[in-house]
């Protein structure tokens, strides 16, 4: 191939080898290289096949905005896909493989669809692959995935870590070429906290990539001194491989730091990849500008690329796509492109120069073609041998330099909504004015001078800082050789070209398929962008944009002005899952929550179940005991002896003050004021709505001082709620309150033994005379413990809970166990509470689900009318109060072995499921012990005055069809006799 | 939407640590009963979709706890003001508003006793 390193020269550290390998084949590259410059330098000019059309790709620019150079980086659990070479820093073990090629890169089986080109136009697939329509999903569709594609994914797990922050500074100034650099500088002078991000791993911008001398010696040496100015300074952070990728309101701006992108083996403890979010008062954007490309045929072969990216690998890396240039241009970065070549040793053949009436300037000797136009490039995927101009001539070379104008990069000012606005006299986009926060400068801010771009640099740094609330401080702008005149004028499109022309690379969009799309209608430009693809998928047309828009403009008989962008929104570059999700994965996606008797639990072997955040203990088998056999056997023995099971994770609220019973009145649908000191009542909350909310008990410890419980899962919101009630709705009442759900540890202790087991460990009377159903008092426990005693039951036994501060936990429920030995007392979980509250027919959220009103779930009694509450008014709605509503029943199989489950519906006994015949559904199902049965809670239309009717229960999911019959939701004791024991 | 918000408590945190309920510009009906329903089904279901300025109800759930106001642009996303909760009276109300008084409802409506 024609690639090549020269023999001196770069700013790569020659002395470092290092070793890589390109789709298996063993190379070397040098420290400071890129891989694109590396695989240069290794003669690999042939770097990809393009998306469609499978042609022969190589390196088109040097930087981010790169379409045809993606590969596949690294191995395992480690690869990632469509990484540009360009921006991939070269690392001793590199692993690299082409991607979008089969068998390989050299001979591809795809490259036949280039034959058949002239079908795969704008629209081809639409178009072509609408009949039969069953044939998309199954047929169509995955092969033409297969076929046209970029890298693949590993199925491997990601060992690496990443990580999120928060950064907070005066001034951010994103790119750290000479417009950055005098940015950061003026703003850092006047004491501001300035934040630097350039997305390469050298900080300079186009510095390094040009010969240019800044007050009179190399560009190099003059930001080496700055950038060593700035490190040294407190309130500087300067952060090379940080791509900023996006500006969201009020300043803040999201980052990926690549922290460790260029080890082979990274450091565990450090990540590998950093997102930040950087809250700033001001954005100088220096982000430069991105060269265009003319649109000619042949211009994406092997050996052609823009005219600042042959600059840019020969200075910077020391490396040219071939022995001989010839540069196609419309401004002046050509001819300066030719004479860096020249001064590098490379042969340059040509300048043809598309203006006729381009100002003369020095060009080395090199003769110049005015008003030339390539019409074709000539070679094969190793390389270029020529160029066809004016669609006769064949001039011989190895590449070509392009140059069709620039385009500033102003995708962060446009990302909040703002339009860049069209400059004819530049030629290109300009960032939108009056952004609040960003301010362009340099190429960004549409300066293409050097000289310009220092001074405008200088400038913003200090607007920058005075915005921020800094005095300015003074920055002198250093000289800079200022004759170019970087005139354009647009050639969006050579139309006389004879090969393929394009317009975006990465999507294989040709000069032809815009102006087609304009005819059939897709002339306005979102839908020319996706009808066409162009500036579709991972470089979002950074490099083609301008030209689709010129050439739809030309097509449409519009101005560019007029047809405008498409949408700029985050992310600039691609950011892996990996930076997104941060830290946030496997078991630090959310915080864990132990109850205080977790511990106690886990030494009695419980079994634990996450419900949201919480770890609860679910059953405590003996070996060999399934979940089943375990919660039958806990059940039973609570029915009949007792049992000790932990309640700890409900929300518990602590409210006190002269208006707490008001407070509390108002929030329950039931009342609350009359509540006796000593007493518990269980309550029930409705939503604004008048659906049923949550619910739960609330006692009354003394005059003003209450204690609420809510559910488990719906803690969180009941309190958010009960705050809302206090600060939106009712400030003047006089009361406090905290969530105090984590301060106690609360047990249940339940079953005909349960008084005579607390009674030898707490010290009151706990005879059904002094402490009678629904006592709730403040008690001493071991002697010496405060403790608290309800005597309520979701048992339906006689039951007990007892709270005791978190840290007493363990050892109260241990001496519990302790004295209940002698009784029989078994630990309970929360399969064996669920199979008794089904059996006494409590609801849970399973029927509190948010559609069902307190008359449906049989609490119509708990409604009050004799005051305000929340949803007191919406619960009298008609449509709540309708006698068709699904109402709460207990569901039986006929056959009690015979097992249904919850979210199954029930239909008539003859009716053939379906909506129409829909009659309401299974809300709880549990394996009843006591009964020996599957028994189910469930919303069945006009249910109770169905009791005794039968009816099919079906589960069209698991095929279940069973007949059952309807009864009394409460299995067991209806008329509460052992809880009142 | 905005990204940092402003906490009267708090300072200036982002938007994350808030809970978002909602319009903020109805005020719930003192009256319940007869006569009524026509009031709290505007209260409860009536939304105007405003494109511009808005109040809405935010929870600072992951800071202070305390439930505030936020003024701001549903179009340019620009924050007006952030209020406690407590101190907001929306637009257009009346003090002296012709309350219709449910005869059933308690009157607790105890004195602001300047607290809070």
């Amino acid at each position: 191939m024609t690639s090549f390193r020269f023999d001196k020269g770069g700013l790569i550290e020659r002395q470092t080898r290092l070793n890589f390998s390109f789709d298996g084949k063993a190379m070397t590259g040098h420290a400071g290289d890129t891989l694109a410059s590396a695989l240069l330098a290794n003669g690999q000019l042939l770097m990809g096949r393009s998306f469609k059309y499978h042609r022969p790709r190589s390196v088109v620019t040097c930087g981010a905005a790169e379409p045809n150079a993606l590969m596949e980086i690294g191995k395992g659990g480690r690869l990632e896909p469509n990484t540009r070479a360009t921006m991939q820093e070269l690392y001793d073990g590199l692993v690299a493989k082409s991607q979008n090629r089969w068998p390989t890169l050299e001979r591809d089986f795809g490259a036949i669809t280039s034959l058949a080109s002239s079908l795969f136009v704008a629209g081809f697939y639409y178009k072509t692959f609408m009949w039969p329509k069953k044939f998309w999903e199954a047929i169509y569709e995955p092969i033409i995935r297969k076929a046209a594609g970029l890298g693949n994914l590993s199925h491997e797990a990601d060992p690496d870590r990443y990580e999120k922050g928060y950064m907070h500074c005066d001034v951010l100034v994103v790119g750290s070429g000479p417009a950055g650099l005098m940015a950061a500088l003026a703003a850092a002078r006047s004491g501001a906290r300035v934040v630097v991000a350039d997305e390469h791993a050298r900080l300079g911008g186009s510095i390094p990539k040009e010969r240019e001398e800044i007050d009179g010696r190399t560009g190099t040496d003059w930001a080496g001194n700055v950038i060593g100015e700035l490190s040294a300074m407190k309130n500087v952070r300067l952060m090379p491989r940080t791509t900023v990728f996006g500006a969201y309101d009020d300043a803040v701006f999201g980052a990926l730091e690549r922290v460790q992108k260029d080890v082979a083996e990274p450091d565990h403890n450090v990540p590998v990849e950093k997102l930040w979010r950087i809250i700033t008062k001001r954005c100088v954007l220096a982000a430069g500008a991105e060269e265009r490309p003319i649109v000619f045929g042949g211009n994406d072969r092997p050996g052609v690329m823009t005219a600042s990216a042959m600059r840019a690998f020969a200075n910077q890396y020391a490396v040219a796509p071939g022995r001989s240039v010839a540069v196609f241009t419309s401004t002046d970065s050509g001819c300066r492109t030719a004479l860096d070549m020249k001064a590098h040793g490379v042969h340059v053949e040509v300048i043809l120069d598309a203006r006729k009436d381009a100002t003369k300037i020095d060009t080395g000797g090199v003769p110049v073609m005015r008003g030339a136009l390539v019409t074709d490039v000539k070679g094969g995927k190793h390389g270029m041998s020529g160029v066809e101009i004016n669609g006769h001539d064949t001039i011989p070379c190895q590449s070509l330099a392009m140059s069709g104008g620039w385009s500033p990069v102003v995708h962060l000012a446009c990302m909040r909504g703002a339009k860049p606005v069209w400059n004819e006299e530049l030629s290109c986009f300009m960032p939108p004015a009056h952004d609040p926060w960003i301010i362009p400068a340099g190429s960004a801010n549409g300066k293409w001078r050097l000289g310009d771009c220092l001074a405008d640099g200088a400038a913003a740094g200090s607007k920058a800082a005075a915005d921020a609330g800094f005095k300015a401080a003074k920055v002198a702008v250093p000289k800079a050789r200022d004759d170019a005149s970087h005139a354009v004028s647009p050639l969006w499109w050579v139309k006389a070209s004879t090969g393929k022309a394009f317009v975006d690379y990465q999507n294989d969009v040709t000069s032809k398929d815009l102006p087609l799309a304009a005819r059939e209608g897709y002339d306005h430009i979102e839908l020319a962008k996706r009808y066409t693809t162009s500036g579709m998928a991972t470089d979002q047309g950074k490099l083609g944009n301008v030209n689709a828009i010129g050439i739809l403009a030309e097509a449409t008989g519009k101005s560019i002005a007029e047809i405008g962008t498409t949408t700029f929104r985050p992310f600039y570059t691609p950011v892996s899952f990996g930076a997104l999700g941060g830290q946030h994965v496997g078991n630090h996606f959310q915080p864990v929550r132990r109850s205080p008797l977790h511990g106690w639990a886990e030494k009695l072997g419980a079994a634990f179940v996450e419900t949201g955040q919480w770890h609860r203990s679910s059953w405590f088998p003996r070996e060999g005991e399934g979940w089943l056999a375990a919660m039958t056997r806990e059940v039973l023995n609570t029915r009949k002896n007792v049992g000790i099971c932990d309640v700890s994770t409900l929300g518990k609220i602590e409210i006190k003050g002269k208006d707490a019973a008001e407070f509390i009145n108002r929030l329950y649908s039931n009342t609350f004021l009359k509540l006796l000191v000593g007493k518990a009542r269980y309550g029930l909350m409705l939503r604004e709505d008048g659906f049923v909310g949550d619910d739960g008990t609330t006692s009354r410890l003394g005059e003003n001082h209450f204690f609420m419980t809510t559910t488990t899962g719906h803690a969180a919101q009941s309190m958010r709620d009960i705050e809302f009630a206090q600060h939106a709705l009712w400030p003047e009442l006089d009361v406090q309150y905290g969530s105090v759900t984590d301060e106690w540890a609360q047990m249940a202790v339940a079953g005909p033994k349960s008084r005579m087991v607390l009674s030898r460990v707490v010290n009151a009377d706990l005879s059904n005379e002094a402490f009678p159903f629904l006592s709730a008092r403040e008690v001493t426990v071991l002697g010496h413990i405060p403790g608290r005693l309800f005597r309520i039951s979701f048992s339906g036994e006689l039951a007990y809970e007892l709270a005791v501060p978190a840290g007493f936990g363990e050892a109260v429920a241990s001496a519990i166990m302790h004295a209940g030995q002698p009784h029989g007392i078994l630990p309970y979980g929360l399969e064996a509470l669920s199979s008794m509250r089904v059996e006494k027919g409590f609801i849970t959220h399973n029927e509190i689900n948010g559609r069902h009103t307190a008359g449906d779930v049989g609490l119509g009694k708990m409604v009050s009318k004799q005051k305000d509450y929340i949803g007191r008014m919406m619960n009298e709605r008609e449509g709540l109060n309708d006698p068709d509503r699904m109402q709460m029943v207990g569901i039986r199989p006929m056959d009690p072995a015979k097992r249904f489950r919850s979210g199954a519906h029930l239909v008539g006994l003859n009716d053939k499921p379906s909506t129409a015949t829909d009659q309401g559904y299974l809300s709880s199902v549990a394996w009843s012990p006591t009964l020996n049965s599957w028994i189910g809670l469930g919303m069945l239309k006009r249910g109770r005055e169905r009791h005794g009717e039968r009816l099919i229960v079906w589960d069209g999911l698991r095929e279940v069809y069973l007949e059952a019959e309807v009864c009394n939701p409460v299995f067991i004791d209806p008329e509460g006799e052992k809880t009142h024991a | 939407m905005a990204t940092l918000i402003n906490c009267p408590h708090c300072g200036r945190r982002t938007t994350d640590e808030f809970y978002i309920k909602g319009d903020a510009s109805k005020v719930r009906p003192t009256a319940v009963g007869d006569g009524t329903m026509d009031q709290w089904h505007d209260y409860v279901h009536i939304r105007d979709n405003v494109r511009g300025r808005v109040t809405e109800y935010w929870h600072h759930t992951g800071g202070c706890r305390q439930w505030l106001v936020v003024e701001r642009d549903s179009m340019t996303h620009e924050v007006y003001g952030v209020t406690p909760a407590q101190k907001w009276k929306p637009a257009g109300t009346k003090a002296a508003a012709p309350a219709v008084k449910a005869a059933a409802r308690k009157a607790p409506a105890k004195k602001a006793g300047g607290k809070r």
